[in-house]
């Protein structure tokens, strides 16, 4: 397999998947702009952390962590946006509502994205400072960020049920084009994340790293300030889609975002981000992360049950790594 | 198997990667007992042509008969079972592993319990060979404690071991110094007396002159010449390889010398560097000689904030400066161009103008972000004054022959500008054509009044473009001497003999 054929595996097996979903679904209800959207709406908030995890995973890292840190910033978000808004402490703890104010929301959204950000700054002082393997400081990451968000409030959620703006509010483009604020968020994201690595130095030192780290390191780049960096820049986003899906569900879970990071993984993997590092692109996790969604969203229409899609996917990341394996031997 | 087989004969080998014909027709036969060198520009197809031979690559069109059979290699397991056995030219060992562990690798040795490896035979065996050969490498080592020169070495011991009939070597010598390479040379003619056929890939055309019995020249993947070595002599070779006459090989040396620039006081390294005093100059190149091991790349690296100081300092322009990470060594303005371009100097699967531009965004003028296509232009204005072959500035720097390669990295550090620049072996693997036009390089480098270390295992070389030269032996300064008032042997003697 050549290096074009497989930048392109991605687009083709999306198109793959939905001609398939298109022929096998017999209601007539996966073609539809409705179905599409919610897709779309459903990749948001994956997207937005996938856009970090890329810049992890090109320099040869992973983040285990985000599906608990994604509960952990919820419960911290809304913590911090009730006690702004006035509440008490058995107000909270009991599940009592409280009337939010604009500027607790605000408050709120930003102290997760500043909890995610200082969460991934952690995992990656732990790995530059220490030496450790990034897989361990993470794996341990993501138990310590679940069994806080447990300990939060006695396993239970926090009554948020007011904030709503973040996912559903719309915002108006040219006088006359709405869309949901949490999407012109993933696509502002997006487009930072892709500027990012593609036309500046940072992403260029992200890929050397990934390539070869004793180069990169002769070359003058500060290896441990951009290994911090991605991590950060994976935590704060989490932080972000932590208060998308709080907005949604009306509420945190300390239960969101169970096994997340397998999707997570899985779409930047197959968006051609090889694992041994110094490849892949954000358009590439774009096109991973919907083909994951539209998966998913088919074997649901098709009514496979969830634990067979554990399955599916599992198998699809197996079988995306195999074959860059394969594309990485062949080059050497 | 008796050790007069192994004719062997390669007839009409095409082999393309994507738009590059790497080989078009070419034939290529051999006789057992023989020396048998292939030599040709960066990028003709020498290391294509052989890893072919041994399995990497499958032809794209021709065949292979070797004692009157047609073979064909799926991979390189298949063709060490046929007896072929090549040393690549980009070392290929194991770095976390033990000597006698790649020594045996894919193939161990297994004790009387069944599943489990003889670690004590596999150890004496290479403890055997090494003392026969005699050379000195611990065979419990970890590869990654080893220098390029003993990597080699334990390649070769892996082919010795495989017991080969035909053994190809690419560019083995790049890496060894005079010593080691003289014992290679030994070892290649008793091979030949055994009746193994050596196929010999070289720049260097005093040892091709030296080795070989029959030669071949590749020019642009086609073989242009091929015949018994008695039948020519250098000059027609090099014709042949770049298709005209090559006089001027050595620039004249003319520049005015200036101020000293760069100045090490006493200089220490726990890692082999030991009080080491040296200056140079502005519009001077200096060398440095000494065997493998004298700790010449040492110092290269301690300057280069690679190794820690551990007592003396430098000087730059009469100024101190603390140099602690390679970073600090780039603002200075310091240049340090590795001799090991797989481990540290190139990333090989991202493309050549990253590489090239990776230390340089400062200085090219995308601090923060990047101007795409003026680092295109740039890339291929530097890519030109090293007269790089390659099919796209973004074509990925594993797809350029070794050579090629090492031009990339020439041409990182010429556009990095720096004033004080630390070449460490920039010739190794680089063909005679673009070897004269680095020693051009230098020289123009020096008119531009910038200040060079050059640090070289050859010594024409040193003669032929250095000022001083600087000798090293067991990580101290013998000998700091003029080019003009001093010889190799003495530059030798120095470098080998203990007082
Ligand atoms: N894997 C590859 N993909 C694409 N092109 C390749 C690949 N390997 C080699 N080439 C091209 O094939 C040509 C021949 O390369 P080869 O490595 O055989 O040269 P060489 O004669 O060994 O040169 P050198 O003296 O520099 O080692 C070069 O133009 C090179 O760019
Ligand atoms: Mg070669």
């Amino acid at each position: 397999m050549g290096r074009l054929a497989k930048q392109l595996l991605p687009f083709f097996s999306l198109i793959f998947v939905i001609v398939l979903w298109s022929i096998l679904d017999t209601s007539g209800n996966f073609l539809t702009f409705r179905n599409f959207q919610n897709v779309l709406m459903r990749s948001t908030p994956n997207m937005i952390i996938a856009a970090g995890m890329t810049y992890v995973i090109i320099t040869a890292g992973i983040d285990l962590s985000v599906g608990s840190l994604l509960a952990f910033c919820g419960m911290i978000g809304s913590l911090t946006m009730l006690l702004i808004s006035g509440g008490t402490w058995e107000q909270i703890a009991g599940g009592k509502p409280v009337e939010l104010t604009a500027i607790a929301m605000m408050a709120g959204t930003m102290s997760s994205i500043l909890a995610g950000g200082l969460c991934g700054l952690a995992n990656g002082m732990l790995i530059t400072r220490l030496k450790l393997a990034p897989f361990i400081v993470t794996l341990g990451a993501m138990s310590i960020f679940r069994g806080a968000s447990y300990l939060m409030n006695h396993s239970k959620s926090y009554a948020v049920s007011d904030y709503e703006w973040l996912d559903m509010g719309e915002v108006t483009i040219l006088s006359s084009f709405h869309i949901p604020s949490s999407v012109l968020l993933m696509i502002i994201v997006l487009l930072i994340a892709g500027f990012i690595l593609k036309y500046t130095r940072f992403g260029r030192y992200t890929y050397a790293i990934g390539s070869n780290v004793q180069t990169a390191f002769h070359a003058g780049v500060n290896v441990k300030g951009v290994l911090v960096a991605t991590y950060t820049m994976t935590g704060a986003p989490t932080g972000l889609a932590a208060m998308i899906i709080t907005s949604r569900a009306s509420g945190p879970q300390p239960t969101a975002g169970l096994m997340l990071e397998l999707d997570i993984i899985a779409a930047v993997i197959i968006g051609g981000c090889s694992p041994s590092g110094g490849r892949g692109s954000i358009l590439g996790t774009i096109v991973g992360t919907l083909l994951i969604q539209f998966l998913r969203n088919g074997l649901t229409m098709l009514k496979v049950e969830a634990n067979v899609q554990l399955v599916v996917v599992g198998a699809i990341i197996i079988l995306a790594v195999t074959a860059d394996q394969i594309a990485t031997k062949r080059e050497s | 198997m008796t050790p007069q087989t192994g004719q062997l004969h390669m007839e009409k080998i095409l082999k393309v990667f994507g738009p590059v014909t790497a080989l078009k027709n070419a034939t290529f036969s051999t006789r057992p007992g023989t020396v048998h060198a292939l030599c040709g520009e960066n990028g003709a197809g020498k290391s294509t042509l052989m890893k072919i031979l041994s399995g990497v690559y499958q032809p794209d069109g021709g065949k292979i008969v070797m004692d009157d059979r047609e073979i064909e290699f799926k991979n390189p397991g298949q063709a060490l079972d046929a007896g072929i056995s090549m040393l690549y030219q980009e070392l290929d060992l194991a770095e976390d592993l033990t000597v006698y562990e790649n020594i045996f690798l894919g193939n161990e040795l297994i004790s009387r319990i069944p599943l489990v490896v003889n670690r004590r035979e596999m150890i004496s065996r290479t403890a055997e060979l090494c003392r026969q050969n005699g050379f000195d490498i611990q065979p419990t080592a970890m590869i990654k404690s080893l220098t390029l020169g003993q990597c080699q070495i334990v390649e070769l011991l892996k082919a010795l071991m495989r017991k080969a009939k035909i053994i190809v070597m690419d560019e083995p010598t790049s890496s060894l110094t005079e010593s080691e390479a003289q014992r290679l040379f030994k070892i290649v003619k008793d091979l030949r007396t055994q009746g193994l056929t050596i196929i010999y890939i070289s720049h260097r055309m005093e040892e091709v002159i030296q080795l070989a019995d029959d030669i071949s020249v590749l020019r642009d993947g086609e073989i242009v010449a091929t015949g018994s070595l008695a039948d020519m002599n250098i000059s027609t070779i090099v014709k042949h390889m770049v298709g005209r006459e090559l006089d001027d090989f050595f620039p004249p040396r003319h520049t005015k010398i200036g101020e000293i620039y760069f100045q090490a006081i006493g200089l220490k390294s726990n890692e082999g560097v030991q009080e080491v005093s040296f200056d140079v100059r502005r519009g001077e190149i200096v060398g440095m000689a000494g065997l493998v091991g004298a700790g010449r790349t040492e110092v290269a690296r301690t300057i280069f904030g690679l190794q820690q100081l551990t007592a003396g300092h430098m000087k730059l322009d009469n100024k101190p400066v603390k140099i602690k990470h390679p970073s600090d060594a780039i603002k200075k303005g310091i240049a340090l161009l590795t001799e090991d371009r797989k481990r540290s100097g190139l990333c090989t699967i991202l493309p050549c103008s990253w590489n090239m531009t990776l230390p340089n965004y400062t200085q090219i003028n995308m601090k923060y972000f990047l101007k795409l296509s003026k680092e295109r232009q740039l890339c291929e204005k530097f890519g030109q004054k090293v007269s790089v072959k390659w099919s796209h500035p973004n074509a990925p720097a594993n797809s350029l022959s070794g050579g090629n390669q090492q031009k990339i990295l020439v041409g990182r550090w010429l556009m990095a500008n720096s004033e004080f620049m630390i070449f460490d072996e920039p010739t190794r693997g680089i063909d005679i054509g673009a070897k004269k036009e680095i020693y051009h390089l230098l020289n123009e480098l020096a008119a531009e009044n910038k200040a060079i270390l050059f640090i070289s295992s050859e010594l024409p070389e040193l003669f032929g473009v250095c000022d001083r030269i600087l000798v090293m032996r067991r990580g101290r300064l013998v000998g700091d001497l003029k080019t003009q008032e001093t010889t190799p042997e003495k530059v030798m003697h120095l470098a080998a003999v203990e007082e």
